[in-house]
């Protein structure tokens, strides 16, 4: 009994030390050698093209439905590109949770549904749902596709430029099959601003 | 097209990992291995013990115990005293005493149930070490009882079923270590985050966002997350963040990482009884039910969502409810069932928003008692209980003594068997029945009507068999769900483990009867077939009813929401 105690507690501590502070340290310092703009989160002039963020005026393409409309950014309400804190309200990753027999998860889509006809835009289905990060950084070529009147009255780019534009920021599905074709919403509205210029 | 592509990747790259990690790990522990020696031999210096010293069934059983209260012992406390700790750049406090409970019991038990959010809960130092440590030891442990059980098989009148500190440390060095670190880089290769700067924030010129980011040692602790069928991840969203699992080929690694081992064990197996065989013919049981189950989940989440259709948004690409669109309906499904049938329980999405039926997918994946593939070494013990049990039942139909590899199987294993099924299932549906009847548990799910009930039963269903994967629309940090939580998870792993330990101890004790023309055969399609008879009636039957109360009634109300 009592070799087992003193053999774990010896086992205990050079797990700590190897398989806690020797892995993450030796990972880390790898990262940081060989791929230190992955590793930092990605981060460009305006923001992680890994991190989705509330895009809410008609002049720029918008992302999913994680901040519009039922779900805009609260503390309170799940949802929101609230990574951890975003224009001042405190969060963090989260999806609604809601089932597929959900009341709430019926009104809200309704209510988004409502909110993209007023944009003057016919609503895909990634515009009308929300991710599972909460802050999903991509849209489908589709879901960009819907929202070209509304971006093209409000920027007066014609709708011919700005199909160009979304198939030049189309990536296909990685390898060709892995997962799906996407567009980061992020690259997309920064050549978007190029355009504007 | 692509869809398919990706499971003939998967076959390819999983058959190959089944026959060569499958050969290496029978390799390592049988001590064949020797390459890391220098690191070996002083550890067991420092613990005083040698290969040579090997331990009869109960020593093993009481360092193991031991070993896993220390380790519940050390998680506790380093959460308990965070706040008092470097690398904590958020200045997070210390985790509760409920919470902690739950937590060290999550990570030491290999569930890795989270009812924390991680970027707002966890400094770097619990992250690291209290639970990414868990993350190697938890599966090296459940692959060390496994090894124990197949000695069990393939000793002959021998006492004991080897070194409980010596499994431990191969299989730590050896097998989860270098995998870990080489899939680590392509994690952060691909996008992944490591690194201990902290938070950063910036402000978006186009649009005046001001974002705050949570960022972390991620990457390396997603690679071990995987590999060893944990499922905790850094971030509350888990696998479903572009920070743990930024691409389509992260999402396949992930799913082939948490694959490989429960799959492979079925070769080492085989090596180790000497006839790969048997080993084959477990594994056909394991794929034939994976294969089904993937199907019908994937076939579910290309629908469209019920809710959604109803505010008439109709989906070419299937319920996007809870998912990203980088890894679209059926990849997610694919990952889904892979997590849930590994007691792994990551999440490339939120599960509770899945259709009725492809939730169902994922809850019945577990609910076989997680054998298709299973855990790292949960997996494969938990299939030999199961197999003893079909050799039992296929012995009594045919009047003959059952064996297995030559081994009878006698009232006591069978009476230990029993007792290995039949804890799971009834600790789950006990302690659901105890939650659904106190207010304090029914004030737990955020859905209503049949999808609440079923986010209640999903939890303890995961944290029973050792998944760790949520509906998370249940609100489990509570007293009530820490504590029933914890003590599901501790049942679910140990009240399993010893007895299988004892039947490794049993059947080593044993000579080996000859083979002759009246043996059962136990290496065939017949047995395949007989083994996930058995799967499916304890699994499946056994949770029928409750099943009934929540997906089966979700799928069927046609038209109604909640």
């Amino acid at each position: 009994m009592l070799v087992h105690l003193r053999r774990s507690l010896v086992m205990a501590a050079i797990c700590l030390v190897f398989f806690g502070f020797v892995y993450a340290f030796a990972g880390t310092g790898v990262a940081q050698v060989l791929f230190r703009f992955q590793a930092d989160g990605s981060v460009t002039k305006n923001g992680s093209l890994l991190i989705g963020q509330n895009w809410s005026s008609p002049k720029w393409f918008h992302g999913r439905s994680d901040d519009t409309g039922p779900y805009a950014a609260s503390s309170t309400q799940a949802g929101g590109d609230n990574p951890l804190v975003a224009n001042g309200h405190d969060g963090e990753s989260a999806a609604t949770n809601l089932g597929p027999r959900s009341k709430v998860l019926e009104a809200n889509t309704k209510e988004l549904v409502v909110y993209w006809h007023k944009l003057g835009v016919k609503p895909t289905i990634d515009l009308v749902t929300t991710s599972g990060s909460g802050y999903d950084p991509d849209i489908s070529a589709l879901d960009a596709t819907v929202q070209i009147p509304m971006v093209s009255k409000a920027t007066g780019i014609s709708p011919a430029q700005l199909r160009t534009l979304i198939v030049r920021q189309t990536h296909p599905a990685q390898w060709g099959f892995l997962g799906s074709s996407y567009i980061d919403v992020l690259q997309l509205n920064e050549g978007l601003a190029k355009l504007e210029k | 097209m692509g869809f398919f592509l990706t499971i003939l990747t998967l076959v390819v790259a999983l058959g190959l990992t089944w026959r060569y990690l499958g050969s290496y790990m029978a390799a390592v522990f049988d001590g064949r291995v020797h390459f890391l020696g220098f690191i070996e031999r002083p550890i067991y210096r420092m613990l005083g013990t040698s290969p040579e010293q090997e331990q009869t069934w109960k020593r093993y059983a009481g360092a193991l115990v031991i070993f896993s209260a220390v380790s519940i012992a050390f998680t506790y406390i380093i959460l308990r005293i965070q706040g008092s700790l470097p690398l904590n750049p958020e200045h997070l406090g210390n985790v509760g005493s409920a919470l902690s409970f739950n937590t060290s019991t999550s990570f030491v038990t290999n569930t890795n149930w989270q009812n924390y959010g991680g970027e707002t809960t966890m400094s770097y130092f619990s992250q690291i070490g209290a639970l990414t440590v868990q993350q190697f030891v938890s599966p090296a442990v459940g692959i060390a009882v496994a090894i124990a059980m197949v000695r069990g098989f393939a000793r002959r009148n021998s006492a004991t079923i080897g070194n409980f500190w010596v499994d431990i440390t191969r299989c730590l060095f050896y097998i989860l270590l270098p995998i870990a670190f080489i899939a680590g880089i392509i994690f952060v290769g691909e996008g992944a985050v490591e690194t201990l700067a902290g938070t950063i924030t910036f402000h978006d010129a186009l649009n005046g966002v001001i974002q705050t980011i949570p960022r972390g040692p991620i990457g390396f602790m997603e690679a071990i997350k995987q590999l060893g069928t944990n499922g905790g991840g850094f971030l509350d969203q888990n696998s479903a963040t572009p920070f743990e699992n930024p691409t389509g080929l992260t999402n396949f690694l992930s799913i082939f990482l948490l694959l490989s081992i429960p799959f492979a064990l079925t070769y080492t197996f085989g090596k180790m009884v000497g006839s790969v065989r048997h080993g084959a013919t477990l594994l056909a049981a394991m794929v034939l039910l994976f294969g089904i189950w993937v199907g019908f989940t994937a076939n579910a989440e290309h629908q469209n969502n019920p809710a959604v259709a109803a505010a008439h948004v109709y989906s070419p690409v299937g319920n996007m409810e809870g998912k990203e669109v980088r890894f679209g309906d059926t990849s997610t499904a694919l990952f889904g069932v892979s997590s849930t049938m590994t007691s792994t329980g990551s999440a490339d999405a939120s599960y509770d928003s899945f259709t009725p039926v492809g939730g169902l997918g994922l809850l019945s994946g577990m609910m076989l008692g997680e054998v298709t593939p299973g855990g790292t070494g949960s997996g494969l013990y938990t299939m030999l209980v199961y197999a003893i049990i079909a050799v039992f039942i296929g012995g009594l139909m045919i009047g003959r003594t059952p064996e297995y590899l030559g081994k009878k199987i006698q009232a006591r294993e069978i009476k230990l068997a029993g007792l290995a099924a039949l804890v799971m299932p009834i600790t789950v549906l006990v302690l659901t029945a105890l939650a659904v009847s106190l207010a304090v548990g029914r004030a737990g799910p955020e859905n209503l009507g049949p999808h609440g009930f079923s986010e209640i039963l999903y939890g303890l269903t995961s944290q029973g068999n050792n998944n760790g994967s949520a509906f998370g629309g249940l609100t489990g940090n509570t007293p009530f769900y820490n504590i029933i939580g914890g003590i599901d998870m501790l049942l679910g792993r140990f009240a399993i483990m010893i007895p299988v330990l004892a039947i490794g101890g049993s059947l080593a004790a044993k000579n080996v009867v000859p083979e002759s023309l009246g043996t059962f055969r136990t290496d065939n399609g017949m047995f395949v077939g007989l083994v996930i008879g058995v799967i499916l009636i304890i699994g499946g039957l056994t949770f029928f009813p409750a099943i009934s109360l929540g997906p089966i009634v979700e799928q069927l109300s046609h038209l109604r929401f909640f």
